[in-house]
C-alpha cells in the first residue's frame, strides 16, 4: 500500500471539516482531506441547504394554493400544481453548486482530497478505501488528525430506517408525495419538513415524546409555531411514545401518557428524533479518546486526549451546528499554525426554519435565571412592525434578555416569517458585549423587521416608542 | 472662577527647554500652593515645579518624555477669583469651555495679562507646545490624561463573572498570551476595550509573574517598550557623544597595593572611630592630584569644536556613583586641599546626594577628570567611556591577594589592577602611561604620598 505523508490529515469534508482544510491550506499548512461521499457534509447535501430548497418550494407552492381562494391582496390562481421530480432536480442543482464550489475552494488553496472511507490506524495514520473500486487503497500520514466525521441520523430500536420509514435524509428527496406522514420528533427537523409535506398537500401528524413541541425553546417562542402547525393542519401527537409499526406495517402505534395505545395511517414515517455524534465504523475506538456521552470530549481549543489528534462539529457533540464546527475547523487551522485561539463564542444562534422562524442566541429568560442572572427581558410583537404587515408576517416577536445591574445583553430570541437574518444582528450584539442602550441607540432601517430589535431594547429600558 | 497658566520657568545657565519626567498631578486633581506639580530635568539636574496658586488641574501641557521649551505652558489650573488668562483670548475662552464654568474668567483691570506665544494662540494649537518639534502624539496629551483618570472607574467583576472582551479583543489577547481574566475592563458594563488590554500589557510587563514550576519553561512572548526617557535619555547621550567623538585609549597596569592596604588598616584602626573609615578611594585621589602636576594636560577638558585645550590647575574629580535612576557623576572640588579623611567625606556626602536624587546642579558639573569603581564588582580589566569633554578616567578594578614573585620567592599581596581611559586626540600613549605609573608608585610607596 502506498504512503503518504502530510502535515494534517482531516477526515470528513463537512463544513467543518472543509473549513479547516481551507484556512491551513492559506496558513501555509500542507493538508489532505479525506471523504468518502460528497464534499460539504451532511449540511451542503442532506441537511440545511436541501432542506432550506424545499421549505421555500414548498412555501411557494402553500402560497400560490392560498391564492385560489379569495384573498385579501386581491390576487387569485386557478389551480397549483407541483412536480415534486422537478422540485427534487432543482433542489439537487443547487447541492450540486455549493459543493462544486467547496471543491473549486480547496482546489484553489491547494488541498489535497482523497476520494474513500478513512479507516484509522492510530493516532497519526489513516488508511482509505477509495470509493471507485478500480483505485487503489492508500494509507495517509499526518501529523495532526482532525476528526469531522459528524453526526448520522437517530434511529428508533423498534422502528429502524427501511421501507416506509425513513430518515431525514430520503425525506429531501422524494419520488412523490405520499399520502399520509407521521413525523416522529417535534424537533427542528421534524417540524421543518412535516410543515414542507403538510404544504405539499400530505396529511401530516407529528408526534413528540415530550409535552411540547419544540422542547428545547421556551413556550412563549413556541407558541405561535403550535398555533401555525394547527392552522395548517398538522397533527400534533404530544406525550406520545412510538412503538412501532403495526403487524401490518401500515400504521405506527402509539401510546400516550395515560397508557392508552392507538394507531396512526402512515404511508410513510419520517423518524426525526435527533443526530447522533458518528464515532462508529472507522477505527476510531481504537484510538481510546475520551468521551462525553457518545460525543467525543474536547476541551477548548477542540483537542481531544490524545496529542496532535483534534476533533469538531457534530462528532464533539450540541449543539451540532455547522457555523460551530466550521468556527472550530477555522480555529483549529490557526491553532496548528501557531497561533493562540480558543473556542470561547459566547453565543452560537441556531435556528429554526419552520412557519414561522424562531431564531434564538445566548441565553432566555429561564436560562438566565438557572444561571444566578438577575435579568430583565422585553419583547417587541411583530404587530406593531410595519415591514412586518406589509408582509402579511404580523404573528411572532422579538425578545432581549439583559442583565438588570449593567443592562449587557446576554440574550435575544425571536419568532415570525423571517426572523431568521435576525441571527446576525443577534450574535453581533452579544460577541460586542452590547449593552441595551447601545441598541437602542443604533439607528435601525425603516421600514424593517430590524427595527423590533432596536424597539425590543428600547422596551427593555421601559421607553419603547411603538408599544 | 479663573484659570491660572503655568510656564515653563527659566531655570538659568542659557538652558532652553526641559524635559518633563514626571507629572504629579492628573487633570481633574485638587492642587494646594506650594505643591509639587511636575519635575523636569535639566543638563543634568532635577528641579520640581510648584504650583503657586491653589485650585483645579485643568489641563496639562505635555507627556513625561516630552521636551518643553522654556516659557511654554506647564499646566492650566482653574483657581478662585481671576486668573492670569486673559477671557477674551482663544485660549481663555476654550479653557472656560472645557471648565464648563459659566462664569467667564473676571479680568481685573490693570491685571498683567500673559502674553501668549503667538505659535500657540490657533485654538486647536493651544495646549501644543509651540517651537518644539513635538512628537507624532503630542495632541494625544489630552486623551492619554483621560485614559489615566478612567482606569480607577474600571469595574470589578463580581466572583464567577466572565471577563467581556469584544471577539477582536479576544483574539489580540490570545495573541499576546493576555488572560482576559486578569484584564480590568472600563467599558460599558465592565466591556475590554483594546486600550484596557494594552494598558494591562503595559503594566503586565513591569511585574514579574510570580515562580512557579510550569512557568519555568513557559514560553515568553511579552516585550516591554521602556521610553528612554530623563537621566537615562541624558546617560544614553553623554555616552555616545563621548565614544562618537573620542578616541579612546585605554592602558591597564596592575599595582600591588600590599603596603598600602598594611597603612589603610592601620589608620582605620587607630582613627576608624574618630575620622571614619577609609577606602582605597582617597588614597588614589591623592595619587591622582600628586600625578597630575607632573602631566597637567591630563587635567583638562577638550573643546574639540574651538580646538582648545583647557588645563586646570585645581582637581575636579569626578566619582561616578551608581543611583536608583541611573550613573551620575558627582564632583569633588579641589580635590588638591582634601587630605585623606576630608576627601572620604565628600566623597560619601555627594554619593547620598546623587543616590537621594538632592545633588545640586553645581555639585554634578565642572569635573576635571574622573574615577569611577565598581568596588567588589571591579573585575580585572574594564575600558571606561570618558566623561566628555574631559580627557581621561581612572577605572578601580577588583583588589585580590595573589602569589607573585618577589626577590625569587612566591609571596602573597594584594594586588589592584588599573585600568583607565585617555583622550588620544590630546594624551599620547607615552603619556598616559607615565601618568598610570606614577600613580602606582605612589600607591605602592604610600609615603610619598604624603612627601612633598
Amino acid at each position: 500500500m502506498d504512503t503518504t505523508h502530510t502535515t494534517l490529515l482531516v477526515i470528513g469534508a463537512g463544513p467543518g471539516g472543509y473549513v479547516a482544510a481551507i484556512r491551513a491550506a492559506q496558513l501555509g499548512i500542507a493538508t489532505t482531506l479525506v471523504e468518502g461521499s460528497h464534499l460539504g457534509g451532511s449540511c451542503l447535501n442532506i441537511g440545511c441547504i436541501p432542506s432550506k430548497a424545499l421549505i421555500h418550494a414548498a412555501g411557494a407552492l402553500h402560497q400560490a394554493r392560498h391564492f385560489m381562494g379569495d384573498h385579501t391582496l386581491g390576487i387569485h390562481v386557478d389551480a397549483a400544481h407541483i412536480d415534486i421530480a422537478q422540485t427534487v432536480r432543482w433542489k439537487d442543482g443547487i447541492v450540486a453548486r455549493l459543493t462544486g464550489g467547496v471543491g473549486a475552494l480547496l482546489r484553489k488553496h491547494g488541498v489535497k482530497v482523497v476520494k474513500g472511507w478513512a479507516q484509522i490506524v492510530d493516532g497519526k495514520t489513516v488508511d482509505v478505501t477509495p470509493g471507485t473500486p478500480d483505485a487503489q487503497p492508500l494509507r495517509i500520514q499526518g501529523e495532526h488528525l482532525l476528526l469531522a466525521t459528524g453526526s448520522l441520523a437517530l434511529g428508533l430500536p423498534g422502528m429502524p430506517f427501511g421501507g416506509r420509514v425513513v430518515s431525514s435524509t430520503e425525506a429531501l428527496s422524494p419520488a412523490t408525495i405520499p399520502g399520509r406522514l407521521v413525523v416522529v420528533g417535534a424537533g427542528y427537523i421534524g417540524l421543518e419538513l412535516g410543515l414542507v409535506y403538510r404544504k405539499l398537500g400530505c396529511d401530516v401528524s407529528v408526534v413528540e415524546a415530550q409535552d411540547r413541541i419544540l422542547p428545547l425553546y421556551d413556550d412563549e417562542l413556541t407558541r405561535p409555531v403550535a398555533a401555525s402547525l394547527r392552522r395548517l393542519g398538522v397533527q400534533v401527537h404530544l406525550g406520545c411514545s412510538v412503538q412501532g409499526l403495526n403487524g401490518a406495517g401500515d400504521a405506527v402505534r402509539l401510546r400516550d401518557g395515560a397508557g392508552r395505545e392507538s394507531e396512526l395511517a402512515a404511508d410513510q414515517v419520517l423518524v426525526a428524533i435527533g443526530r447522533a455524534p458518528h464515532t462508529h465504523g472507522w477505527g476510531l475506538e481504537k484510538l481510546m479518546l475520551d468521551m462525553q456521552g457518545r460525543a467525543l470530549k474536547v476541551d477548548d481549543q477542540c483537542r481531544t486526549s490524545m496529542r496532535n489528534v483534534w476533533a469538531i462539529g457534530d462528532i464533539t457533540g450540541e449543539p451540532m451546528l455547522a457555523h460551530r464546527a466550521m468556527a472550530q475547523g477555522e480555529m483549529v487551522a490557526e491553532i496548528i499554525s501557531g497561533k493562540r485561539r480558543h473556542f470561547m463564542p459566547l453565543a452560537i444562534a441556531a435556528v429554526c426554519f419552520t412557519d414561522p422562524e424562531v431564531v434564538v442566541a445566548g441565553l432566555a429568560p429561564g436560562d438566565a435565571a438557572k444561571a444566578g442572572l438577575d435579568c430583565i427581558s422585553a419583547h417587541f410583537p411583530l404587530a406593531a412592525n410595519g415591514r412586518a404587515m406589509t408582509l402579511e408576517a404580523n404573528e411572532g416577536f422579538v425578545r432581549v434578555v439583559a442583565r438588570r445591574d449593567n443592562h449587557r445583553i446576554v440574550g435575544w430570541q425571536a419568532v415570525g416569517v423571517g426572523v431568521s437574518e435576525l441571527a446576525s444582528a443577534f450574535s453581533q450584539s452579544i460577541e460586542m458585549g452590547a449593552c441595551l442602550e447601545d441598541v437602542a441607540g443604533t439607528i435601525h432601517a425603516h421600514p424593517t423587521l430590524g427595527e423590533a430589535v432596536q424597539e425590543a431594547a428600547l422596551r427593555a429600558l421601559g421607553h419603547a416608542l411603538h408599544v | 472662577m479663573g484659570i491660572h497658566v503655568i510656564k515653563m520657568p527659566d531655570i538659568g545657565e542659557g538652558i532652553a527647554e526641559v524635559e518633563l519626567v514626571a507629572w504629579h498631578v492628573q487633570v481633574g486633581d485638587t492642587v494646594a500652593e506650594d505643591q509639587i506639580l511636575a519635575d523636569v530635568m535639566t543638563d543634568k539636574a532635577t528641579v520640581e515645579i510648584p504650583s503657586p496658586v491653589a485650585g483645579t488641574v485643568l489641563a496639562l501641557g505635555g507627556v513625561v518624555g516630552q521636551v518643553v521649551a522654556v516659557g511654554a505652558e506647564v499646566i492650566r489650573i482653574e483657581v478662585q477669583g481671576a486668573g492670569n488668562l486673559k477671557a477674551g483670548s482663544p485660549e481663555g475662552a476654550r479653557a472656560a469651555a472645557a471648565a464648563s464654568s459659566a462664569a467667564p474668567a473676571a479680568v481685573q483691570p490693570g491685571m498683567p495679562a500673559v502674553a501668549i506665544p503667538a505659535t500657540a494662540s490657533a485654538p486647536a494649537a493651544a495646549m501644543e507646545v509651540p517651537g518644539v518639534a513635538a512628537p507624532a502624539g503630542a495632541p494625544a496629551a489630552m486623551p492619554s490624561a483621560q485614559t489615566h483618570r478612567a482606569a480607577p472607574r474600571a469595574l470589578v467583576r463580581a466572583p464567577g463573572d466572565k471577563p467581556m472582551a469584544s471577539p477582536a479583543v479576544r483574539r489580540q489577547a490570545w495573541d499576546m498570551g493576555v488572560e482576559l481574566q486578569f484584564v480590568p475592563g472600563t467599558g460599558p458594563a465592565g466591556r475590554i476595550t483594546h486600550d484596557d488590554l494594552q494598558a494591562y500589557a503595559a503594566r503586565a510587563t513591569q511585574a514579574q509573574p510570580t515562580s512557579g514550576a510550569g512557568l519555568r519553561y513557559a514560553p515568553r512572548l511579552d516585550e516591554e517598550t521602556v521610553p528612554v526617557i530623563g537621566l537615562r535619555r541624558k546617560i544614553a547621550q553623554k555616552m555616545q557623544e563621548a565614544k562618537r567623538r573620542i578616541p579612546h585609549f585605554t592602558y591597564v597596569e596592575e599595582v600591588d597595593m600590599t603596603e598600602l592596604e598594611l597603612l589603610r588598616a592601620r589608620l582605620n584602626a587607630q582613627h576608624g572611630t574618630a575620622r571614619g573609615r577609609l577606602t582605597v578611594l582617597p588614597f588614589l585621589v591623592r595619587a591622582v592630584v600628586l600625578a597630575l602636576r607632573v602631566h597637567p594636560g591630563i587635567n583638562a577638558r577638550y573643546d574639540d569644536e574651538a580646538a582648545v585645550l583647557t588645563r586646570f590647575g585645581a582637581v575636579h574629580l569626578g566619582v561616578a556613583a551608581q543611583t536608583d535612576a541611573g550613573l551620575m557623576v558627582p564632583v569633588v572640588r579641589h580635590a588638591e586641599t582634601l587630605d585623606l579623611w576630608a576627601c572620604a567625606t565628600e566623597i560619601a556626602r555627594l554619593a547620598a546626594a546623587a543616590r537621594s536624587g538632592k545633588a545640586t546642579r553645581d555639585e554634578l558639573t565642572g569635573s576635571t577628570i574622573t574615577i569611577t569603581s565598581l568596588g567588589a564588582l571591579g573585575g580585572i580589566v574594564s575600558t571606561p567611556v570618558i566623561n566628555h569633554p574631559e580627557v581621561a578616567i581612572v577605572g578601580i578594578n577588583r583588589m585580590v591577594e595573589r602569589p607573585m614573585m618577589r626577590n625569587g620567592a612566591v609571596v602573597a599581596r594584594q594586588m589592584m589592577n588599573l585600568s583607565s581611559s585617555f583622550d588620544h586626540r590630546v594624551v599620547d600613549g607615552l603619556h598616559a602611561a607615565e601618568f598610570v605609573q606614577l600613580v602606582r608608585g605612589y600607591l605602592e610607596c604610600p609615603a610619598t604620598l604624603f612627601v612633598e
